[in-house]
């Protein structure tokens, strides 16, 4: 699904975010990216789900090197790509079934979506999203009266409608409670599998990663620091990722 | 008992703070502000005595006692009936042919719909020159609204009058333009003030410009757009019974006659319908802003 070659992103004022990252993602797989914050995990999913141009290597999405796409055919292999944000990123002011619409914005044409807002098209997908993600009640309800946890619901059903090949959740977790994040996690997962889609996850919460994940990537300073099977993952390897910096991996969070 | 020990330590533990050091910035500051008011003083001919000497107090005096009583005897009111009118029309068509001015060129000169943020990270160098169109239309919008509001209503009045002549309709165009120039500045400021978290995930999910426009840009924005026309609105209400002064029609005009006949009490009458409107006319567009 992915493969990465040597991919870098050095910023225009000169930070390295990402160096050198050689990795491949299978169709189906569900990977979570671990890592001590300002690691560049947020840099790697935004030329992940390619908002972002690498300065160097190369970048393939399902068979297409994103650095040589343009315009439309860039824009057709986005909605190939669901995004799932620490902050949500949701329109508050819009209302919540015109939030999981906006995940076929990509497909519809300009009246359509114009039309939508005056009389909401294809009611049924956007209802069964949220019946997925357990919030069928919130259809009609303005955005900004939900809760965290309800909105960070509110855009995996989105990211469904969107039917994307792949589900990038950048810390899905890190804005709600623990349990209600590993409740989401769950069923980001399980939504994953029944849909045959890819996850790729990067969580703040070391444990959720070990838990839940079968193949944990260790990420630091814009770097693979190793790329293992979560049953390999043991207390050397994480100190080692974590050594010398100021945060330490969040164990405790699995309550 | 400890809190006060605890005061006690803390003052000696750390130095009291340095007196402040002569803000230079501030001197020169007032230095320039104060030459500057020294010398416009000098060069607008302010000449105190004009006003508060005998003469002047003498005019203002005829002024003011000439204001009161207002006439509101039943033909002077009937007569500023369709005056009335349309001052409120030219207020209204005005502020739409404004926005209908303002909101394209507002688009256009939006840096982040066109060259900036998190919608053109991807653009390669390949599109360089593309990207330059984009820029150019984007200045050009940015000039001619400049070019819009800068010059004032009653300018435009004056040269729409020469063009279509008297009557209402200059009035419209007056403030259709000047309006529009100063509608499409603040409506770029409010799109380009929108958060853009939402904007990135329309975009990473393949949503083209349009799509952003209506999905992410507007809603964020469409609160403020509504309440800053309707406050524009309100100032049209006031200008258009000015521009009836270079001959707009309207109120302005009526008042314009008054005031060369020194029919001072009709001068009154027309102050007090024209504060009743504004008022009206505030009351309404803050009753609408608080429904949205």
């Amino acid at each position: 699904m992915y493969k990465l070659e040597h991919v870098g992103k050095v910023f225009a004022d000169g930070t390295v975010a990402v160096h050198n990252v050689t990795l491949d993602i299978q169709a189906g797989e569900c990977v979570a990216v671990i890592g001590p914050s300002g690691a560049g995990k947020t840099t790697l999913f935004r030329l992940l789900n390619a908002t972002l141009l690498p300065t160097s290597g190369c970048l393939w999405f399902d068979g297409a090197n994103l650095v040589s796409l343009s315009g439309r055919h860039l824009r057709r292999l986005r909605r190939g790509i669901g995004t799932v944000y620490q902050q949500h990123n949701l329109v508050l002011q819009l209302r919540v079934i015109h939030n999981v619409l906006a995940g076929r914005l990509g497909r519809w044409s300009l009246p359509k979506a114009l039309f939508s807002l005056v009389s909401p098209q294809e009611r049924g997908l956007a209802l069964r999203a949220l019946e997925q993600v357990g919030i069928p009640e919130k259809l009609y309800t303005r955005t900004a009266h939900l809760s965290g946890g309800q909105q960070q619901r509110v855009a995996i059903a989105r990211a469904l409608v969107q039917d994307p090949d792949v589900i990038l959740a950048d810390e899905p977790v890190s804005s709600v409670d623990p349990t209600l994040g590993r409740t989401i996690l769950e069923l980001l997962l399980h939504l994953a599998e029944t849909h045959h889609k890819t996850l790729v996850a990067n969580l703040h919460a070391v444990s959720f990663a070990l838990d839940l994940f079968p193949r944990v990537i260790g990420f630091r300073q814009g770097s693979v620091v190793f790329d293992l099977p979560s049953a390999a993952v043991d207390d050397a390897t994480m100190a080692d990722l974590y050594a010398g910096t100021a945060t330490t991996p969040v164990l405790s969070e699995s309550t | 008992m400890s809190l006060r020990k605890f005061k006690a330590q803390t003052w000696h533990a750390w130095p009291p703070p340095e007196a402040p050091h002569w803000n230079l910035g501030a001197l020169l500051a007032m230095l320039v502000v104060g030459g500057a008011l020294a010398a416009s003083w000098h060069i607008a001919e302010i000449e105190p005595s004009l006003l508060f000497g005998e003469q002047g107090r003498r005019h203002i005096g005829a002024f003011l006692t000439g204001l009161f009583p207002p006439d509101l005897s039943l033909p002077f009111l009937r007569l500023l009936i369709v005056p009335t009118i349309e001052t409120m029309q030219i207020a209204i068509t005005g502020t739409v042919l404004a926005i209908m001015v303002g909101f394209p060129l507002g688009l256009l000169a939006t840096d982040r719909l066109w060259f900036a943020g998190i919608i053109y990270e991807m653009e390669g160098e390949a599109s360089g020159w593309r990207r330059k169109v984009r820029y150019s239309v984007y200045l050009m919008a940015r000039m001619l609204l400049n070019l819009c509001r800068s010059i004032p209503d009653v300018v435009w009045a004056l040269m729409f009058v020469r063009v279509v002549g008297l009557g209402p309709f200059p009035g419209v165009l007056a403030i259709g333009v000047s309006y529009g120039g100063m509608l499409g500045k603040i409506y770029a400021e409010i799109l380009e003030n929108s958060h853009e978290g939402p904007i990135e995930a329309l975009h990473a999910a393949g949503v083209g410009k349009f799509g952003l426009l209506v999905y992410g840009f507007l809603p964020q924005a469409c609160t403020s757009l509504v309440s800053y026309s309707l406050y524009r609105w309100e100032c049209a209400i006031r200008s258009a019974a000015i521009l009836g002064l270079v001959g707009a029609g309207g109120l302005g005009q009526q008042l314009e006659i008054s005031m060369r006949m020194f029919q001072y009490h009709e001068t009154s009458t027309i102050l007090i319908i024209v504060f009743v409107l504004v008022t009206a006319v505030d009351h309404l567009s803050s009753w609408v802003r608080k429904a949205l």
